[in-house]
């Protein structure tokens, strides 16, 4: 019973990893089509920052009230990151779908070599309050706190999300622009300024991933957004484009089986899980499990 | 019935193309330039600052048939993203195939290389055709998406070392014990460029023989309006099955070659960031032409191996740290270029000859009338 729960929460850890990132992607590419590869680079920014601000900042550090600090420094970097490479990347290419991928590829390529440029390859001790690497018994299970810490943040972003779409006006305006873009235009509405809106929270959540998954592995590495960003893909596509609710149930079913599957089976066997998990949701469902409504 | 001779329409004289010096070469210059290829091994010329040793060094020849693969590779995947429009992000799967799966069957399983080759250019080529026909089930971005994924299962499969084939993280070297002995060594280097040169004649062959087919036109139709090509009574579906099944054939034969190139076979090309770096190829160069996607790939992977050497040479050296890091990675100017490419030059390295004809033209003083 203890490994099923420890199993259990510590998929829904990773899950909420899925979650901050897949978000913003999901969102992105509902309003905007824009599918955007250069999503890992905004998540290793939130990291470097966080890393760099707990070492170099005043007032902050790898502890207490400090490490709040240096986690809302990381985000504020990848915040503004997503709202420099929207403005100027990838606004001047819109509806022009390929070309706006190629050039999010060449950033994702550009981007992490910069990061290795700067702070190198090898992957760096993240700083972590000491609290995060105890664990909490719950139910007989040993959990990790970092994995804890994951959840509650990905719980309390999910429902900033909605909240904000629900029952702000600009909310409103990316709501009805998943649904129809070229309507919310011809209402004499600039659908842009809401582009620039959710890359900007998308550059957030992707960043606080960033950061709290320094805190969850440990440690921080220019590689490490792709290979989320490739299961962050998958999760977008199972729940369906442009909707947040859809990420979220899609990234606990892709949490759990990958967990699950490496337990009890062999070690990978859980990622080739998800892959077919995809591949029968596309097949049988091919929008998703939610489709392309951004609901609140 | 009786046959109105109309006089033939007359083409304004500017529209009429140019008749260049050497429009009466210009056929045969891919000839020139594959005889050029095929005898560069015979030139002791040394080109500092291009190469680090003269031509025919072993470590030139063989940079250079890495470069022609990939070449190659990038012309095959052009079959896809330029000529039929199909945005996989999963190409790097059947070059991997090609690789893992002839160091497999020749280090593990013993088999002679025609047999291996030829056994793992089949299986490739019908990896692909499974593939394909459940990833095409989904159209544009979904199918970018699916094919990334598939991809990524081979990545898992290649890094995780099930059965103790693949030798993990760590790669497989090829057992050159039962290869032809020509083929190994350093002083056969020249045999395996040879190799490589003939691997991109043919993709180059095969690529132009099918896009110029009544084939390659459904595919170029398939490519500006599917629905188009649905309405005239032809199946989308099928034709693109061929399409993305023969440029996984292509891609697995070159894995075939560059497996006997580089001795061994690695996990870092089954990563998605190859697949990625084909796309880079083929924008660079310019998708949909004849030879973009091949030059696009072979300077592509020259540039990445010199800019390392680049990287590290006192110019750089010298510069502020604030410049000489990026610069010394190799992927972080090619990420730029591309994405001022993307910008500034749409249709690649081989728009940049009209584009510069213009300029030339409008520079050029004109004759008074």
């Amino acid at each position: 019973m203890g490994t099923v729960i420890l199993l259990a929460l510590t998929g829904l850890g990773l899950a909420a990893l899925y979650f901050l990132v897949a978000s913003g992607l999901s969102l992105v590419f509902g309003l905007a089509d824009v599918l955007n590869f250069a999503h890992g680079l905004f998540l290793g920014v939130g990291a470097y920052g966080t890393w760099w601000a707990a070492g170099n900042l005043p007032g902050a550090g790898p502890d207490g009230f400090g490490f709040v600090i240096a986690v809302a420094f990381g985000v504020a970097a990848g915040t503004l990151v997503a709202i420099l490479v929207e403005l100027v990347l990838i606004r001047p290419l819109y509806s022009r779908t390929i070309e706006q991928v190629l050039v999010t590829v060449g950033l994702s390529l550009a981007g992490v070599a910069l990061l290795q440029a700067t702070w190198g390859a090898d992957a760096r001790p993240f700083p972590r309050p000491d609290w995060t690497r105890q664990v909490t018994g719950i139910l007989g299970a040993q959990v990790p706190n970092g994995g804890l810490l994951l959840i509650i943040a990905a719980v309390l972003v999910l429902g900033a999300i909605l909240a904000f779409l629900r029952w702000t006006r600009y909310g409103l305006v990316i709501r009805a622009g998943v649904e129809n873009r070229e309507m919310v235009t011809a209402l004499g509405i600039d659908v842009r300024k809401a582009f620039t809106l959710v890359f900007a929270i998308g550059g957030a959540a992707a960043a606080l991933a960033g950061a709290l998954g320094g805190v969850y592995f440990g440690t921080v590495s220019p590689g490490q957004g792709g290979s989320l960003l490739i299961f962050a893909f998958i999760v977008v596509v199972i729940g369906g484009m442009g909707s947040v609710v859809g990420s979220a149930y899609a990234a606990v079913v892709v949490g759990l089986v990958q967990q699950f599957v490496n337990y009890y089976g062999t070690s990978g066997l859980g990622d080739i899980c998800v892959v077919g998990l995809l591949a029968v949701v596309l097949l049988l469902r091919p929008q998703g499990i939610a489709g392309k409504v951004a609901t609140a | 019935m009786t046959v109105i001779d109309a006089p033939r329409a007359q083409v304004p004289d500017e529209l009429s193309p140019q008749r260049g010096r050497w429009h009466r070469v210009r056929p045969f210059l891919p000839l020139v330039a594959l005889v050029v290829l095929a005898i560069l091994p015979y030139s002791t010329m040394s080109l500092p600052g291009v190469f680090e040793g003269p031509v025919n060094s072993p470590g030139t020849l063989q940079l250079l048939a890495i470069c022609l693969i990939f070449g190659g590779l990038a012309a095959g995947y052009d079959l896809l993203f330029g000529r039929t429009g199909m945005l996989s992000f999963g190409h790097a799967l059947y070059f991997a195939a090609g690789v893992y799966g002839t160091d497999i069957l020749i280090t593990r399983a013993g088999l002679p290389l025609w047999q291996a080759g030829l056994l793992t250019i089949t299986g490739g080529t019908i990896l692909a055709a499974l593939l394909g026909a459940v990833a095409l089930r989904t159209v544009g971005i979904a199918f970018a998406m699916v094919t990334l994924a598939f991809a990524q299962v081979g990545a898992i499969l290649v890094a995780r070392d099930f059965g103790g084939l693949t030798g993990g993280e760590e790669g497989l070297p090829l057992d050159v014990s039962g290869l032809p002995a020509g083929l190994v060594g350093v002083t056969n280097t020249v045999n395996l460029y040879w190799l490589a040169l003939a691997y991109l004649t043919l993709v180059v062959f095969v690529v132009h023989r099918v896009s110029g087919s009544p084939t390659g036109r459904v595919l170029a139709g398939l490519r500006d309006d599917e629905r188009r090509i649905g309405v005239l009574g032809l199946d989308p579906y099928r034709y693109k099955l061929v399409a993305f099944t023969l440029a996984g054939g292509l891609a697995s034969a070159g894995g075939v070659v560059y497996v006997l190139i580089v001795g061994g076979a690695s996990p870092h090309i089954t990563s998605s960031e190859l697949t990625l770096s084909l796309l880079v190829m083929v924008v660079l160069g310019g998708p949909g032409t004849r030879w973009g996607p091949v030059l696009g790939g072979v300077l592509y992977m020259y540039l990445d191996h010199r800019l390392t050497a680049f990287g590290t040479s006192d110019a750089v050296d010298n510069l502020p740290a604030v410049l000489s890091r990026p610069l010394s990675q190799p992927l972080f100017v090619l990420g730029t270029v591309f994405i001022l490419a993307v910008y500034f030059f749409p249709g690649g390295l081989t728009s940049l000859a009209p584009r510069l004809s213009h300029l030339t033209r409008a520079l050029r003083p004109r004759p008074r009338r």
